[in-house]
């Protein structure tokens, strides 16, 4: 059954949601658990056509709900298996539990968040909601702008997840159908030069039954925060790990993405777009259209939201004259999530510009290059004419309503 | 807790192995005793089997034993026992 290797050096053809299972085959993961929820359930099909086929001799574990889905992945990791799984939106929020129990057990591990909006009401639709929802989780979180960085991606994640330094959970975020079901052009590395990176599991510790053990049992105060002042430090650490291993994969398989941030047009900028995800595409598109039209703008995509980046930004836009920071979700009665740490991150650099957090996207409204080059007008002319620029404004309908704040 | 033992960690995980006192002296927590009558006792064994905790034992010979450092005092052995030979007394 087992296709020609020959054929995963040339480029396919895959949707988002397949370039992660054909990632996670790669990866020789051990385990996938799975619960299907709409716009992930694409990537679970896939990979237990690949288990049934022969192609990945892994475990497939249907389960009844997404909080045993993670549930079960959880403990197979501690066995000692290389372990998946995929959710969105109300899927994730379910296993919102064992979210945080992967993480503060030091498990290594892979998770696909393909993000839909989180309801009432009940949308299917791409917004950032579910994913931003577990930022405060501990796990290592990464967002993708094409199906190519979705493969690329998911694979370095199980190399940082099982590094040493880190030993943290990770999850690797793509947009339901705007990536998630749209098919585009992926180079593929041979499976085999993919195993031999990864190489076997690594893992703080195994729960096999060789010696007992007990995980995450009652523990007094100050050793359950000497625990996660560890954790934080780790993840922090995660961070040049993230961008050791991007370089590594560029020098092995020809592609790397420039760690923890993407910067486009950045030389030179007086401006600055921060964005995450697929829509950064777009947002670039927008960048050169006001090039042209003479603004000095640039642009940083985020691709590693935890731990976030405060030096790279800092180093980055610290004396830029304005930034516009994008947000596809909402800290309701606050700002979007990415708009408050990229301030802090200002902030330590002594910035002395403007800075507005647009939230736009939300709840999968479709946002276009044309709709990021009219944001961009307006708060650029506005901020060239001397005049305030509000906190937090929302882009609804072609317009931009300013909130109170 | 102790997280280090056969393992060499680069990080604290929250992990303990098991070993006497590890939560501390639990007999500590106890509001009642139970006083075991060894010549009612007729030796089947269901006190030390449904001791939670683990501390109860049974010889042939001397009839049953309670380590009282970690007894808690749940009163679980002098509800099973078929013969009424542990009582339950509260403490001094």
């Amino acid at each position: 059954m087992s296709k020609p290797r020959a054929l995963y050096r040339e480029k396919v053809t895959l949707t988002g949601n397949h370039a992660v299972a054909l990632a996670v085959k790669l990866a020789r993961v051990d385990l996938v658990s799975a619960y299907p929820i709409t716009p992930q359930t694409s990537i679970v099909e896939k990979l237990s056509e690949y288990i049934e086929g022969g192609e990945l001799k892994a475990q497939m574990v249907r389960v009844e709900s997404e909080h045993s889905a993670l549930a079960v992945a959880y403990g197979a990791a501690l066995a000692g298996a290389r372990v998946f799984t995929a959710t969105s939106s109300h899927g994730l929020l379910y296993m919102h539990e064992w979210v945080h129990w992967f993480s503060r057990a030091r498990v290594p591990g892979v998770m696909a968040v393909v993000t839909r909006t989180i309801g009432a009401p009940w949308n299917i639709w791409p917004d950032h909601s579910d994913f931003m929802d577990q930022r405060d989780t501990g796990w290592i979180m990464a967002f993708a702008r094409d199906n190519q960085e979705v493969l690329d991606l998911t694979i370095q994640a199980f190399k940082v997840s099982e590094d040493e330094r880190v030993f943290l959970p990770f999850m690797v975020g793509l947009e339901g159908f705007i990536l998630g079901h749209t098919a585009m052009p992926v180079e593929v590395p041979a499976e085999d030069d993919v195993a031999e990176w990864l190489g076997e599991r690594k893992q703080p510790y195994v729960v096999d039954g060789s010696f007992p053990l007990g995980v995450g049992g009652l523990t007094w105060p100050m050793e359950t925060e000497e625990m996660f002042i560890d954790l934080h430090k780790s993840l922090r650490r995660a961070g040049l790990v993230f961008e050791e291993v991007d370089k590594e994969y560029g020098k092995l398989f020809g592609r790397s993405y420039g760690g923890p941030l993407e910067c486009y047009r950045c030389t030179d900028a007086k401006y600055y777009f921060v964005t995450m995800g697929a829509w950064s595409g777009d947002a670039m598109d927008a960048v050169d259209f006001l090039r042209e039209r003479g603004f000095a703008l640039g642009l940083v995509r985020i691709r590693l939201y935890r731990p976030f980046p405060y030096d790279r930004i800092a180093d980055i836009m610290g004396n830029a004259r304005g930034v516009i920071v994008f947000d596809r979700s909402i800290s309701f009665g606050a700002s979007g999530p990415i708009y408050s740490d990229v301030v802090a991150s200002l902030l330590k650099a002594r910035f002395r510009g403007d800075a507005i957090g647009i939230i736009a996207g939300v709840g999968g409204v479709d946002v276009t290059s044309h709709d990021f080059s009219k944001i961009a007008e307006r708060v650029l002319e506005t901020i060239e004419r001397g005049e305030p620029l509000p906190a937090i404004a929302w882009y609804h309908g072609g317009e931009l309503a300013i909130v109170q704040h | 807790m102790s997280h280090s033992r056969n393992l060499a960690l680069s990080i604290k995980a929250p992990i303990s192995f098991p070993e006497i006192g590890v939560a501390g002296k639990t007999g500590s927590w106890r509001l009642e005793k139970p006083i075991v009558d060894n010549e009612k006792c007729v030796r089947c064994f269901l006190c030390e089997i449904y001791c939670p905790v683990n501390v109860v034992r049974v010889d042939r010979e001397e009839g049953v034993s309670i380590d009282y450092e970690y007894c808690k005092g749940c009163g679980i052995c002098a509800n099973v026992c078929p013969h009424d030979a542990i009582t339950m007394v509260e403490e001094g």
